[in-house]
Order: C-alpha cells, then sequence, then structure tokens
C-alpha cells in the first residue's frame, strides 16, 4: 500500500511529532521506499511458526514483592523542565 | 618507553599492578590524547577532573594494598547512552538537552565498582540510530585513520565516538551499545575488537533505550584479550532488568587458550553477497586459511532466511524505538518547546527534538503498530525472526562457531548514503542476523582495505558462549597480526 501526504500527516499525529506541511511529501516518498522495501516478508511463509516473543529462552527471573526504592521526589525531578512544588507541570488541560 | 596510551588495557593493568607507574600518570595520558584529538569529535563531554579523582583514588587503594583486578585505575570513555550520575547523558539527541542523570546506568556502575577510570562520554548516532555517527545532534565523528585519496572517513555506527577514540589511542577501551551492529560495525570500520555479547548479559538498566529486545552492551578495545578484561568488569546478573540473565559469569580471558584444534567453523553460503567487493571475499577466504591452519575444520552451512534479516530488524526496532521514544514529551527531563495545549506541547517538544533519522524510525515504528498494520508488519516480523532465530539453531547442531564479513565495506567517505536510508541500513547485512537471535559476536580487525582502510571478520557463536566467541576471535587477531597503529595518520 501507498502511503501519501495524508497518511504520514496521521501517523506523525498519533506519534506526536510536529511535521511541517513542505517536508509531508518528503517523508511520504522516504517511508514508502522503506515499507516497500520490508514487504518483501511476504514472500516467507510463515503458517504455523510463532512469532517470537522473548530473546533468551528462559523464565523470567522473579524478585521478592516488596519496596526497594524510591522516596526521593528531588532526584526524580531533578531533570523536569518545569517542575513546580513537588510536580511535573503540563499546560492547562481541563477548562 | 612507548608512550603510555601505546599500551594495550591488559599492559596498562600489568604496569600498574607492578608500580611502573600510576593510574594517575595513565590517565593525564588519556586525558592529553582527548584533547589533542579533539577534531575527530569523539566525545560529547569530557570529564577530566572527575577522572582525575577517580585515578588518585585508585591509586590511594593500590597504596594501601586493595586492588580491585585489571581494570582498577584503567581509563576508560563512556558511549553516551549510558546514564552516568552527575554527568550529562545526551544519547546524541536534541532532546535530552540538559539531562543530567542522578543515577548511573549498571553497567557503568559496574565498571566504576571494578575502578575503571571514566575520561567521558563518547559520540553516537542520534538513540544510536545509524551507522555512520553522522546522525549526532552533536555532529559527525571522523574515523582516525586515513585513506589514500586524503578523505575523511565515518568511524561507523552507532558507537562511532567509542570506536574513534579507541582506535585513536585516547582510551584504552570503551563501552559500546549495539543494536543491529553498532558495535561490531564501527569496530570494523576503526580496525579495533567490538563485542556484542549474548542478549542478557549485560544489564539495560540505565541505557537508553533504543529496541529494547535487541540492545546490549558490549566492550570496544584494541586486542581480543582486553575485550574479554573488560567485558568481565561490564556483565553479570541485575535484578533491575529483568531481561538480565541469572547465571554466573565464566572467567572470560581464562578461555583465551588459543586452542581451537577440531573445532567446527561453520561458513554461512548465503553471506556470500551479490556484488560483495572481492577485497571482502578475499579476507573472508584468508580467515578460513587462518582458522584451518590453526586445526579447526570449516564447512559451508545454510542459514537460508538471512536475506530477510534486515527487513525484519526494520519493522521490529523502529516498533520498539517509537514505543521507547515515546517518554520524550517535554515533561520529566530534556527538552521542551511550549504550546497552547498539551498535545500541541508534545508535537513541538518532539518536532524540535528529534532529528531526521529518528523521526523517520518513530513514524514507520508507529505505522507498522497501527491499527489494522499490526498483524501484517510487526506480528509478520516477529514470526521471521523465529525462522531466523532457528536457521542458527540449525547451524549450531553441526558447527561450534560461524565465520563471516562484519561489513559489507570499509568505511566509507563522510556525507556519503545520508540521502538513502536502505543503502545505510545495508550496513548492518551481516551483523543484524545475530542480533535478531540475541547471539554473541566478535568483529577482529583482520586486514586493509585497498584503499589501506581497516576490514573486520566476525566470529559468532550459540547464546552464552562468549568463551568460544573470544578463543576464536584471539586465533584469528593473532593470525592476522593486524597493526593497530593508525597508517597515515
Amino acid at each position: 500500500m501507498a502511503l501519501d501526504s495524508n497518511t504520514v500527516k496521521k501517523i506523525a499525529f498519533l506519534a506526536r511529532i510536529k511535521v511541517p506541511d513542505s517536508d509531508l511529501g518528503g517523508l511520504a516518498n522516504e517511508l514508502n521506499n522503506i515499507i516497500g522495501w520490508v514487504e518483501q516478508l511476504g514472500e516467507v511463509n510463515t503458517e504455523g511458526v510463532e512469532p517470537m516473543t522473548s530473546v533468551a529462552e528462559m523464565s523470567l527471573y522473579k524478585r521478592a514483592d516488596e519496596v526497594t526504592d524510591g522516596a526521593y521526589p528531588e532526584r526524580v525531578l531533578a531533570n523536569a523542565p518545569e517542575p513546580e512544588k513537588g510536580f511535573y507541570t503540563v499546560p492547562k488541560v481541563v477548562e | 618507553m612507548a608512550a603510555l596510551t601505546d599500551l594495550t588495557l591488559a599492559e596498562a593493568a600489568a604496569g600498574l599492578a607492578a608500580g611502573d607507574f600510576t593510574s594517575i600518570e595513565l590517565t593525564d595520558a588519556s586525558l592529553a590524547a582527548m584533547e589533542a584529538g579533539r577534531a575527530l569529535n569523539a566525545f560529547i563531554t569530557e570529564t577530566p577532573e572527575l577522572a582525575r579523582a577517580r585515578a588518585a583514588e585508585s591509586d590511594a587503594r593500590r597504596g594501601r594494598g586493595e586492588t580491585r583486578g585489571p581494570l582498577d585505575g584503567v581509563p576508560v570513555a563512556i558511549k553516551d547512552l549510558f546514564c552516568t550520575e552527575g554527568v550529562l547523558t545526551t544519547a546524541g539527541s536534541h532532546i535530552l538537552d540538559g539531562f543530567t542523570p542522578t543515577y548511573e546506568s549498571t553497567v557503568s556502575q559496574n565498571l566504576r565498582n571494578a575502578g575503571a577510570v571514566m575520561i567521558g562520554k563518547t559520540n553516537l548516532d542520534e538513540f544510536a540510530m545509524g551507522s555512520s555517527n553522522a546522525t549526532s545532534y552533536y555532529g559527525p565523528v571522523i574515523n582516525p585513520w586515513r585513506a589514500d585519496d586524503g578523505k575523511d572517513r565515518v568511524p561507523g555506527g552507532s558507537s562511532g565516538g567509542s570506536a574513534s577514540s579507541v582506535a585513536a589511542r585516547i582510551c584504552f577501551g570503551a563501552t559500546g551499545t549495539d543494536t543491529g551492529g553498532s558495535i561490531r560495525q564501527p569496530g570494523s570500520f576503526c580496525g579495533i575488537v567490538g563485542m556484542k555479547p549474548t542478549y542478557g548479559r549485560c544489564s539495560r538498566w540505565g541505557i537508553v533505550a533504543f529496541a529494547s529486545s535487541l540492545d546490549q552492551a558490549g566492550p570496544m578495545t584494541r586486542t581480543v584479550r582486553d575485550a574479554a578484561l573488560m567485558l568481565q568488569g561490564m556483565a553479570g546478573h541485575d535484578p533491575k532488568d529483568s531481561t538480565s540473565t541469572p547465571v554466573d559469569l565464566p572467567d572470560f580471558a581464562a578461555a583465551l587458550t588459543g586452542d581451537i584444534r577440531g573445532m567446527k567453523i561453520g561458513i554461512p553460503k548465503e553471506y556470500r553477497l551479490d556484488g560483495m567487493p572481492e577485497e571482502i571475499e578475499a579476507l573472508w577466504r584468508q580467515g578460513v586459511e587462518w582458522l584451518e591452519a590453526a586445526g579447526a575444520e570449516t564447512r559451508e552451512v545454510s542459514l537460508p532466511h538471512t536475506k530477510y534479516a534486515l527487513p525484519t530488524y526494520y519493522i521490529i526496532a523502529p516498533a520498539e524505538a517509537s514505543s521507547n521514544l515515546a517518554r520524550y514529551d517535554g515533561v520529566r527531563y530534556g527538552l521542551r518547546v511550549p504550546g497552547d495545549s498539551l498535545d500541541e506541547m508534545y508535537e513541538n517538544t518532539r518536532g524540535a527534538g528529534f532529528g531526521a533519522e529518528v523521526r523517520r524510525r518513530v513514524l514507520i515504528g508507529t505505522y507498522v503498530l497501527s491499527a489494522g498494520y499490526y498483524d501484517a508488519y510487526y506480528i509478520k516480523a516477529q514470526r521471521v525472526r523465529s525462522l531466523i532465530a532457528r536457521d542458527f539453531d540449525r547451524a549450531f547442531e553441526e558447527v561450534d562457531a560461524l565465520l563471516t564479513p562484519t561489513a559489507p565495506s570499509a568505511a566509507f567517505a563522510l556525507g556519503e548514503k545520508m540521502d538513502d536510508p536502505i543503502a545505510m541500513y545495508l550496513n548492518d547485512v551481516f551483523t543484524v542476523p545475530s542480533s535478531l537471535a540475541g547471539l554473541p559476536a566478535i568483529s577482529v580487525p583482520a586486514g586493509l582495505s585497498r584503499e589501506g582502510l581497516p576490514l573486520g571478520l566476525q566470529i559468532i557463536t550459540p547464546a552464552f558462549d562468549e568463551e568460544r566467541v573470544f578463543r576464536v576471535g584471539e586465533v584469528l587477531e593473532t593470525a592476522s597480526s593486524f597493526d593497530t597503529r593508525l597508517r597515515g595518520a
């Protein structure tokens, strides 16, 4: 399938990346080339093949269910662009 | 006496142990080399004060008769993808502007615990996405090797700064990370050893995530022995990473016996690409002869799904990247570009913060994971990935290790392949399949191209058999007697 500028615009919104309108056409071409190239996987017969979900064949390591970390909000917020009173801040979402 | 920076990591460790020089002296030599090599643009952040402080601690320890092993007091560089406590960590991206972690990644903490002295954070492709180090927000890295035509060459990527700094003898080893070849390909391009351990051998905790089912840290050094010593200091189970494997570490350097008699080495026939440069084929044949001369038996094997590895990778890696990079939202760290609404702030921040290649991959990843396409692309790729892993399992029923070229060419000129993403992706054609299967592999410098640039050969083994990777790697290294001194520099 071919991606057009509108599709790219939609994906860019899903990914929350602002893409200038002037870039949409060029990006559509690039993404089409890459998607067209990966579509060769269609040639591979994968009937009855399980999708790989874990790289190493091992059961997940489990630890005791207990609190082992935390209680340092100042360190958590140390890199926040505009922290306020122990919180992250975002533009107003509720009127 | 030769310059301190000319020593290998193992020789530096021996010299420190023998009291021939101090860690401060060694560190000052590295810091001077780092300053002299600034034109390479290999470092994003230099940490000379931290380095001298840690070197002084190491010397003091040694003075008290305590030492933490071969890495104690040895200067190393850390790829700027590892979070380092109190030291700017950028991942080569504008979007992490000013990010100064309050914690240390497990791998760099392990190295600190082993006494290694960090001299700085090395440049890389943005979020480790690239094969030339040209996508870094902090500018491209230069390969210290000079070709006959005098044009600057790329160091490879994404661990380009690490490779360049080790090749230029600024440090005795550097950490890299490898998602589809990002340790091995720059190792090959810069004439050094680059080793990717088994997925799960090194903790991913505190490493800026690119594609979580593929990312793995590993050592970049000038010799195979140095890589074994350095991996010893990096690896180990970590409860903070659920994919870190709870198995004991073998003594990697003890595996370097030089004895590969009777070992069966597979030569995967699908790696013989149409249009592959003759010099790569010739080096590969030479590698076969070297291993046979050392008493190994070689035979052709088949990995039938090899040609599908790259397209599989370019679905899975961008899909995982689009999820991992969702965290860069302008709220918790790094760059924030204001907007009138929350969505607008996200869009503005991410639009300004991500470079072209990262944007491209996040968009592809978002597309292949989006409703209606998930099964056709992502699940399909995960099925093919199973087949690729199965190919290796079958090959390893017949042979103990595989020998292949590391990359399909020597280092290319700066600026080349930038307008053709797929041509750039083809750099990783020999490294991506083993990444998809999670297997350990090493690139060992083995010869020079016609233009006088380094070329590497790769050894791949079954999972958690790093010892064999190192053992065969060292036999190749000995046979090739590759001279890591820069030619024409």
